[in-house]
């Protein structure tokens, strides 16, 4: 596969690598993909009492292109209120990096870890969801109430 | 040592030195046209092709009258399937063939269902292995081919192949084996395996690329439609000027193999032993796909949990290996071979194939260990799974939502 010298800056030097304490009530986790399709990703995101997504990090399986997504998705929320993020699609990720079409899906998902972390926050904080639960398919609160998933992870 | 290391001798060979040696003058002096009969250029060119013809055979056990050259493996495994199915098709419309084949053969054999054949796909073991029971369970009066690989160009198991040369020998059956992996690197005799069809290639044993044989038994005989139509080359087998090159390499290439096969053999299995114990002696989660047992010296096919393919690839990318991943494939699917033997779609997307071979060092071995054990464990920091894993999750009671 031939990448664009953004990806493979990203996946050397991969940004925001690592983990927030799941059980911070400021935390939001989204874990998106399936080992079977040969990605997941897990983004947590830390907001602070403005609103305002103050740190990111993440960790993923997947190829090149699923772990620069990854982490250029770290770099654009943070600094960005929840409502803000929200408006970063997966277009603009593929964009910046150049995917080629094949790798697609990699933007998409990574699209889809930041509305799966924001759900999670919002849940827990009790506010009302900006993007309707069962949109946000690897939605972490949802494997957990169905016991799959340890409410601690 | 010499940056970036080649560990895929099971996708091709570097040319021997010595091989191309012996075919420099045929591009030059010797130029000429094997089928020339009427010139001391196209006498001498046939020549050359007489003694590649026999030293190919030699290799096999095959005498020279059997063996047709062709332009690869591709071709020859094209040929036997398609030109033994088509000439048997009054005794019947069945052949039987094994999921793990490569895909010369299967499609060869697609082709064919679209022409009203019957295939009967064989599954394989945990082990990558076709069991001969299956094959015998298989065979049906209207039964007219079996085709089973040697050794498997992915995870380089090797198949029972000499139960199965008793069974379709006995039943009258003829018997394709695609050889290509196999042949030069562990013993292959088509009498003592009876086989009848035997695809080789050059390129994977150090000769050239563009030039293959398939040997076709005259005891008892085997025929075959020809695909190619022209000048009757071959013995009809197969019209087309001959590469006489490359069949002069593909000649020597075999003379090496069977000369130097044993030692080569026990030094390479020697290195893959270290690669494989320096590697999963460095990490957990390490899986071997495919018997250890039945396996080709020189390779090693092995599926790094939790951390993806494709990904281990660009950090490694000093050496040279492939990958069963989705990623690394057009079709976003993982490698079939894989799924046939009923490894996990998320492990076939972690699957490494290291291929070592007769230029491989032990120097190239030892900075491949260390440098796959760093990369993968940093990966695997990056790795959702792993960390799940690490805090006992079990990730198959996971209900994973396909984003696709």
């Amino acid at each position: 596969m031939s990448y664009s010298n953004k990806v493979i800056d990203h996946y050397e030097n991969p940004r925001n690598v690592g983990s927030l304490d799941k059980s911070d009530a400021d935390v939001g986790t989204g874990l998106v993909g399936a080992p079977a399709c040969g990605d997941v990703m897990k983004l947590q995101i830390k907001v602070n009492e403005q609103g305002v997504i103050e740190d990111a990090k993440f960790k993923t399986f997947g190829c090149g292109s699923a772990i620069a997504s990854s982490s250029l998705v770290t770099e654009w929320v943070k600094g960005r209120t929840v409502e803000e993020a929200l408006a970063i699609k997966n277009t603009d990720v593929a964009q910046e990096l150049n995917l080629p079409p094949v790798k697609i899906h990699c933007s998409v998902l990574a699209e889809d870890a930041i509305k799966a972390a924001i759900a999670d926050y919002q849940k827990k904080r009790g506010l009302a969801p900006t993007v309707k639960a069962d949109t946000v398919k690897g939605d972490r609160q949802a494997l957990v109430s169905k016991g799959v998933l340890k409410a601690g992870l | 040592m010499k940056i970036p290391i080649y560990m895929d001798y099971q996708a091709t060979t570097p040319v021997d030195p010595r091989v191309l040696d012996s075919m420099l003058p045929y591009f030059r002096e010797e130029f000429g046209n094997a089928a020339s009969k009427s010139h001391a250029f196209g006498w001498r060119a046939e020549e050359a092709v007489e003694a590649g013809r026999a030293e190919v055979g030699k290799l096999i056990g095959a005498s020279a009258k059997e063996i047709v050259f062709t332009s690869g493996a591709s071709e020859s495994d094209n040929l036997a399937v398609k030109g033994a199915a088509h000439f048997y098709q009054d005794k019947g419309r069945h052949l039987i063939t094994c999921k793990t084949e490569h895909k010369a053969v299967l499609d060869s054999m697609h082709h064919l269902e679209r022409e009203g054949f019957e295939v009967t796909v064989l599954p394989v073991g945990k082990d990558g292995r076709v069991d001969p029971g299956d094959v015998a369970k298989a065979i049906r009066p209207d039964t007219t081919l079996v085709s089973i690989m040697h050794a498997n160009n992915e995870m380089g198991v090797v198949h029972p192949i000499e139960e199965i040369g008793k069974i379709t020998r006995e039943k009258g059956v003829a018997f394709h084996c695609d050889a290509v992996q196999g042949v030069g690197k562990i013993p292959f005799d088509v009498d003592k395996l009876n086989v009848d069809l035997a695809s080789i290639s050059a390129h994977k044993m150090y000769g050239p690329k563009g030039v293959g044989a398939l040997y076709v038994r005259r005891k008892p005989r085997v025929r075959l439609i020809a695909e190619m139509d022209g000048g009757g080359h071959e013995r009809g087998f197969r019209s087309g000027t001959l590469n006489v090159p490359g069949i002069v390499g593909m000649g020597r290439a075999c003379e090496l193999a069977r000369l130097e096969m044993g030692e080569e053999a026990a030094r390479v299995h020697a290195l893959r032993e270290k690669l494989r114990r320096g590697i999963q002696g460095r990490l957990d989660q390490v899986i071997v796909n495919g018997s250890l047992e039945h396996r080709l010296p020189g390779n090693l096919n092995l599926s790094f949990a939790y951390v993806e393919g494709e990904a281990l690839m660009m950090a490694v990318k000093d050496v040279a290996v492939s990958s069963g991943s989705a990623c690394t494939s057009a079709s976003l699917e993982p490698s079939y071979v894989l799924k046939a033997m009923g490894v996990g779609d998320d492990l076939a997307h972690s699957s490494i194939r290291f291929g070592l071979g007769r230029f491989t060092t032990e120097e190239e071995v030892d900075y491949v260990i260390e440098l796959f054990a760093a990369k993968v464990k940093k990966l695997r920091e990056m790795s959702p799974l792993y960390e799940m894993v690490k805090e006992g999750v079990d990730l198959a009671e996971v209900e994973w939502a396909n984003p696709h």
